[in-house]
């Protein structure tokens, strides 16, 4: 008979009984703290049924309310309990009612008496850890919290508020130095009764009654104190998620608890039958005699944490709506737009697919229809090519595409002609690389057989059109990978850019381009822009485009469409 | 939000309680157990209209998740399923042959049940040919996602509208009673839905699906609302506002996270695209009882007539919730 058992217990009341049962066959005494919030009638019943097992007794009932001194209260009063009437107890384990034991309490017994001078208990100071709710974290000690967090939220707030105004600070008494953590602890004898029966101790309770959860600091700061070897871990397997409540065991982590080799989890799930039958019933040795590793119920745990504060990234649903800039990922992987280089290239978009692999998709948000790649009319995810269905919603349109293609990077086209409702979104996705060749989209009206007072018109307009959106891209609130080029600047030395963006997708082809796309013909070009310009429409997107001004072309053979090499 | 504008809701919201409690005449009782429902038993609410070949199927599903009670009104069914529903010992059975237009679509009769009997219990509000899947819904009841959202403090659980459909015309395959409609129709769109916030209630209001990419191609706004709120701790000072897609106080509205991180959402499987659907959408548009003109029923007939195929390449077959997690339509949260 070497540990004892201090358990408290509000819910559950028939788990709590068998956990008791449990331990006192392993040869544990058991001293029980009921909550004083359950009804009489139902502490009779469960008393009476725990009335036949030697060796379990039921203490003093306090009122334990979260956060509150009276938890605090309940384990003084039982572990008071537990070392006199059980002389024989060397250490005392702190548990609830809905903690499971894991491992045969033998092996506890041994693992302790292998320990015999150790306290487990998780204790570090305010200041290292993250761990703490609402942002109190040594205030808890040099504040005072009078009304209750979970009832009187309000009253609690304002109370800290006031304080905080008027610089009101307790003083810590001789020098404690806060320590906080798991509230479940396993201490010695020695270091248990130092605590209970220090000098010190009403000065310490007084203080610790005005601190604001102090099961989770008042063992874990008085143990400094007294104890000479501390194991700064909970041998519970107790986790919690980002509000500061405990997660919650199913039969569904049966295999998960098997493969931790921790000797008690906490909190069980009190339907969780599987998980009774299975550790309750456990022959010794089921598990092995090692350290406890609770490193992949962390990892899953964090990740639950994670996945509720961050969420994943570029993902839009019903329960995950972020609002404008908060997104923590506007879309969910890095793509690519490019404005004005279909107009120049005759076959950029074989090409781009070619050269980087990726997905290469036409002008997905031309007026007409969504013109993905390979002429589809639904792409991944059972998203449409109408155009109405897009323009009824642009960016859940983009962002949709982006996530429903994850892991396959989409490149498509973008210009004056297109809806202009997206310029925002992209430019502020850090996931966007947008390549613009400014003033392009005079190209086709160039080739086009159009008359020319129309052909100004629409110059006029693609223009103003672009323009603004070169204003949305060159905003200080852009974050997108942005370069833009003149036309006249690019077409003097197409590679390098071309080069440029391609490196940037990171596609594995290392060498130097070895086949570049084909240039359309540009002989009159510069003209066609003087006729604008004498028309009184400045076309100044382009660039200084070099004008071949002069009656007479330079070349009387047509020129071979421009080759970049 | 002022101050103006909460009471103008809170006064809305008292509108539709006195309007279900004048509704409630309109219900005669067929069989009421209420009497054998236990403090936190989990309840479940549903108005059906000659629907006799999916309720075995329906109450079994419901009942293995650990629903204990269904309160279900019955709107003039002509194919027994009144007393088929009587027989059933877990059910209680309201009948009537009010307009289920004017009762807003049954919301009126089931807001008035529900002040009635769940005042503190857990409510699921779900149509016969609706289905709800929730994180580990195949390892862990119902009363496991109660209890956690309870010590977790939410007071409302999402479950999104989706649409699921048959590879096929709509009647290549007979649903028969007692089967699993999922079995027939497996097919859902995984990513084409729109989503945008309504400012005054407070919840998300969202579009898409084959509905929209079929029938509403052309007129997209037009679209079948898909966002739900089925599961909620109720209050009897709750009301739901439009079906389960909204409810008063706007807070229960507040399902989803604004800062980036993911709240627990379900999914309704909506196995309204069986066999019975072509007739059904006849019969409905005869009976001008749906919202909004049936426009809905309108476009379903239009497009019925040529080729009922709703499935695409890129549809999605469905396999269990963790596809739904993962394809983004749902989400496990912070439980785990």
């Amino acid at each position: 008979m070497s540990v004892g058992i201090v358990m408290l217990v509000h819910t559950a009341l028939n788990r709590a009984e068998q956990a008791a049962r449990h331990w006192a066959a392993g040869g544990c005494p058991v001293v029980i703290h009921v909550d004083v919030n359950v009804p009489r009638k139902t502490y009779a019943a469960f008393t009476r049924a725990l009335a036949d097992v030697p060796g379990v007794r039921f203490c003093k009932r306090f009122r334990c309310e979260w956060g509150s001194w009276g938890i605090v209260a309940a384990s003084q009063t039982a572990s008071e309990m537990m070392l006199e009437d059980f002389p024989d107890v060397r250490h005392v384990y702190l548990a609830s009612g809905s903690c499971l034991p894991l491992r045969p309490v033998e092996e506890l017994i041994e693992y302790l008496a292998d320990r015999p001078r150790s306290d487990f208990i998780e204790s570090a100071t305010t200041s290292d850890v993250p761990w703490t709710v609402g942002g109190l974290d040594h205030e808890r000690f040099t504040l005072r919290f009078p009304f209750s967090w979970k009832r009187q939220r309000f009253l609690f707030d304002r109370y800290v508020d006031l304080q905080r105004r008027l610089g009101i600070k307790r003083k810590i008494p001789n020098g404690l130095v806060p320590h906080m953590g798991s509230q479940w602890w396993c201490l010695t004898r020695q270091t248990l009764s130092a605590i209970l029966q220090g000098p010190d101790r009403k000065e310490y309770d007084a203080f610790f009654k005005q601190v604001w959860i102090p099961d989770e600091s008042y063992y874990q700061t008085l143990a400094r104190q007294y104890s000479t070897n501390i194991e700064s871990r909970s041998l519970t397997l107790s986790k919690f998620d980002f509000q500061g409540k405990p997660h919650i065991f199913y039969d569904d982590h049966l295999q998960l608890l098997r493969r931790s080799d921790c000797f008690v989890a906490r909190k069980i799930w009190p339907h969780a039958n599987r998980l009774y039958d299975a550790f309750l019933t456990d022959p010794a040795g089921a598990m092995k005699r090692t350290e406890p590793n609770p490193g992949k119920i962390d990892r899953i745990f964090a990740k639950a944490v994670e996945r509720r504060t961050r969420g994943r990234p570029g993902l839009y649903m019903q329960s995950r709506f972020p609002n404008e800039d908060w997104e923590n990922g506007v879309t969910a992987g890095p793509y690519s737009v490019f404005q004005g280089f279909t107009e120049i290239f005759e076959n950029f978009e074989p090409w781009l697919a070619k050269a980087t692999g990726a997905r290469v998709h036409g002008h997905i948000f031309s007026p007409a229809r969504v013109e993905f790649a390979e002429g589809q009319n639904t792409i991944n995810g059972a998203l449409g090519d109408s155009a109405l269905v897009r323009d009824y919603n642009p960016n859940a349109f983009l962002t949709n595409l982006i996530w429903n293609t994850r892991g396959e990077r989409q490149c498509f086209q973008f210009g004056p002609n297109d809806n202009q409702d997206v310029n925002w979104r992209i430019s502020k996705d850090p996931n966007a690389q947008v390549s613009v060749i400014s003033g392009a989209w005079a190209v086709p009206l160039f080739r086009s057989n159009k008359n020319f007072m129309d052909i100004r018109k629409e110059a006029a307009l693609l223009q103003k059109i672009e323009s603004d959106h070169l204003n949305v891209l060159r905003s200080p609130y852009a974050k997108a990978r942005i370069r833009i080029w003149s036309m006249a600047e690019f077409i003097e030395a197409p590679m390098e850019p071309l080069q440029g963006i391609l490196d940037e997708i990171g596609h594995t082809q290392t060498r130097r381009l070895s086949e570049v796309p084909k240039m359309v013909d540009l002989t009159g070009f510069g003209q066609f822009l003087q006729n604008l310009k004498n028309q009184g429409m400045h076309p100044y997107l382009m660039g200084d485009f070099p004008v071949a001004l002069g009656p007479e072309p330079t070349q009387t053979s047509p020129r071979k469409p421009y080759l970049v090499r | 939000m002022g101050a103006w504008q909460s009471y103008r809701l809170r006064l809305q919201r008292k509108k539709w309680r006195i309007r279900a409690f004048r509704k409630r005449r309109e219900m005669k009782a067929v069989v009421n157990r209420s009497d054998n429902v236990r403090p936190l038993d989990l309840l479940c609410f549903t108005t059906l209209r000659n629907e006799i070949t999916r309720l075995p199927y329906f109450l079994d599903y419901y009942r293995d998740m650990g629903i204990n009670h269904f309160f279900i009104v019955d709107n003039d069914s002509t194919d027994g399923s009144a007393d088929y529903l009587a027989a059933q010992p877990d059910v209680s059975v309201w009948t009537t042959a009010a307009s289920y237009k004017r009762a807003r679509y049954g919301v009126d009769w089931l807001n008035w049940l529900q002040m009635k009997y769940a005042h503190g219990h857990w409510s699921l509000v779900v149509d016969p040919d609706e289905f709800l899947v929730y994180p580990f819904c195949d390892t862990r009841p119902l009363r496991a996602l109660t209890d956690w959202l309870d010590a977790s403090s939410i007071r409302s659980f999402s479950a999104m509208l989706l649409d699921m459909y048959p590879k096929g015309r709509l009647d290549e395959q007979p649903y028969q009673s007692g089967q699993n409609p999922m079995e027939i129709a497996s097919w859902f769109d995984s990513g084409n839905y729109s989503i945008s916030r309504n400012k005054r209630f407070g919840n998300l209001w969202i579009q898409g699906g084959p509905r929209a990419r079929v029938f509403f191609a052309d007129e997209p706004e037009k679209a079948p609302a898909l966002n739900k709120v089925p599961l909620v701790k109720w209050d009897r000072r709750y009301a739901y506002v439009s079906s389960t897609h909204m409810l008063l106080p706007r807070g229960l509205n507040q399902v989803y996270d604004e800062w980036g991180g993911e709240k627990a959402s379900g999914v309704l499987l909506h196995a309204k695209f069986l066999d019975t659907f072509t007739h059904k959408a006849a019969e409905e548009l005869d009976r001008k009882q749906h919202y909004s003109g049936s426009v809905e029923y309108k476009a379903y007939a239009a497009s019925m007539r040529d080729d009922p195929d709703l499935w695409c390449k890129w549809s999605e077959k469905y396999i269990n919730w963790r596809q739904l997690e993962i394809l983004g339509l749902m989400s496990k949260g912070n439980w785990a």
